[in-house]
């Protein structure tokens, strides 16, 4: 589906991330490549949310290093995204939302129209097109925002806890999003709470406790029997702090 | 009693005449406040965005002075139009002394501070919502200002409706830098001045009615548009 040449793997070297004198992302090292959706598990406050926007460049690491390795990292197109966890709606109609992306993207008049056209069509929201955005509700704005997404072509899309607060059947409608996503060989790194979900969606799990990553492991082998402590808590359920 | 009756009968006949006098006066008055907001809003906006979004020293205190000029009173922007105008002035070879273009200047000193002001006020929250959003499609902060200034419409709409009912009521700008010459810079706030003193209530009433729903309208309209915006943006 894409002929640009990769921007893998994603490299992160010693990475910490500080707020306010307080270390909250601590000594990352990490290569990200190949097709696989990856799952980001842990608690809250393990600095998830912290390592996406770092990955994705909206934060810069107070230390080490985070590097798109790949021939086609030093294109200027923008070939990763970040859909958030209560993504923005700008002040427009869901197809002026989307065009609005695509003409930051650089798309021309037409072909910005025609490519918002598709992305809703590909996802059955034609009929919101027209719709204010900012009254859509609140997994209609989570679709709107992977439809965005989806416009743009990513080769890698970060996804902060999509389905938070969405109910079983706007979970569902994501998922089948995220599925798409994958197929069309983009790769997906998201963080969820909800095990579930990670069980259904993961190719490959890291597990993040208190700012550091302290597992990565094959999904499977994760589920079945993880290593860290600390994971072994979060997968029983456990409530130990 | 029966002096002020009648000078309300003759003022509501003097409106629906169209006396050409009359409608000269409030041709001109209209002309004047809707250039010098046309002026206000094209400086004001993007000026208004960029102190929003812009980081440098001694931007706080431009936007307290900003703040502080919206509500500079009328005569004092007419004063200082004035000097600048005067035939000694740094302008005064361009001899805009007296002129409707010299009431424009003035005017648009009133309201420049209020766009400016509220474009700062609106653009600044929206970019507090929308930076990670955009920086994270690529956006610089410059070119996040056309999609702010767009978003922000309603509530822009809302100010510059503002700055022109401030503008269209004032009368020291305009009757110092426009000298309330009949014919030539005769506003509707100068003529009621001027016609009250003259005892011509007739005159002054039929204007200071149209003044009145030109206020009236204004309120409606920023209602409406704010009603709108309500509906569409949430």
């Amino acid at each position: 589906m894409r002929a640009s040449p990769t921007i893998l793997p994603l490299r992160l070297s010693g990475v910490a991330y500080d707020v306010g004198g307080r270390r909250l992302v601590e000594g990352i090292d990490l290569v990200l490549s190949g097709p696989g959706r990856v799952i980001v598990l842990g608690p809250n406050g393990a600095g998830k949310s912290l390592f996406l926007r770092l990955c994705h460049g909206l934060l810069s690491p107070t230390q080490g290093k985070v590097e798109w390795l790949g021939p086609g990292a030093s294109l200027k197109a923008r070939r990763h995204l970040l859909v958030a966890q209560r993504p923005v709606m700008l002040r427009r109609s869901v197809l002026g939302d989307i065009i609005h992306a695509l003409n930051l993207a650089g798309l021309g008049w037409t072909a910005r129209r025609t490519a918002a056209r598709a992305a809703l069509e590909r996802f059955g929201m034609t009929a919101l097109a027209d719709r204010p955005a900012r009254i859509l509700s609140g997994g209609e704005q989570q679709r709107l925002a992977l439809a965005r997404a989806w416009a743009l072509r990513p080769e890698v899309l970060f996804l902060d806890e999509p389905t938070a607060n969405l109910d079983p059947s706007a979970t569902r409608a994501v998922e089948a999003m995220i599925d798409a996503f994958h197929a069309e060989g983009t790769k997906v790194v998201m963080t969820t709470h909800d095990l579930g979900q990670a069980r259904r969606l993961a190719d490959e799990i890291l597990f993040m406790d208190r700012g550091r990553l302290i597992e990565r492991a094959p999904a499977g082998a994760f589920f079945e029997a993880p290593h860290a402590p600390a994971a072994a808590a979060f997968l029983r359920g456990d409530l130990p702090w | 009693m029966n002096e002020i009756v009648d000078a309300f009968a003759a003022a509501a006949a003097l409106v629906l005449s169209a006396d050409p006098a009359f409608l000269e006066i409030v041709g001109l008055s209209l002309r004047v406040t809707l250039t010098a907001v046309a002026v206000a809003v094209a400086i004001g906006l993007p000026a208004g965005a960029l102190l929003a979004i812009a980081r440098f020293p001694g931007r706080g205190a431009l936007v307290v002075l900003f703040n502080a000029l919206m509500g500079m009173p009328p005569v004092v922007a007419g004063l200082v139009i004035y000097l600048l105008l005067s035939r000694s002035g740094p302008l005064g070879t361009l001899g805009l002394l007296f002129t409707p273009t010299g009431m424009v200047m003035a005017q648009a000193v009133l309201v420049l501070p209020i766009v400016l002001s509220i474009a700062r006020q609106v653009i600044e929250s929206l970019w507090a919502e929308y930076e990670e959003h955009l920086r994270s499609l690529g956006s610089s902060a410059l070119r996040a200002v056309p999609t702010l200034l767009w978003d922000g419409r309603y509530s822009l709409i809302t100010g510059i409706l503002a700055g022109f009912g401030r503008a269209s009521a004032e009368v020291g700008a305009v009757m110092i830098v426009g000298g309330n010459i009949a014919g030539a810079t005769r506003t509707m706030t100068t003529a009621i001045t001027l016609e009250t003193g003259k005892g011509n209530l007739p005159l002054a009433l039929g204007l200071g009615m149209v003044l009145l729903s030109l206020t009236l309208a204004i309120n409606i309209a920023a209602h409406l548009v704010a009603l709108v915006g309500q509906r569409r943006s949430g």
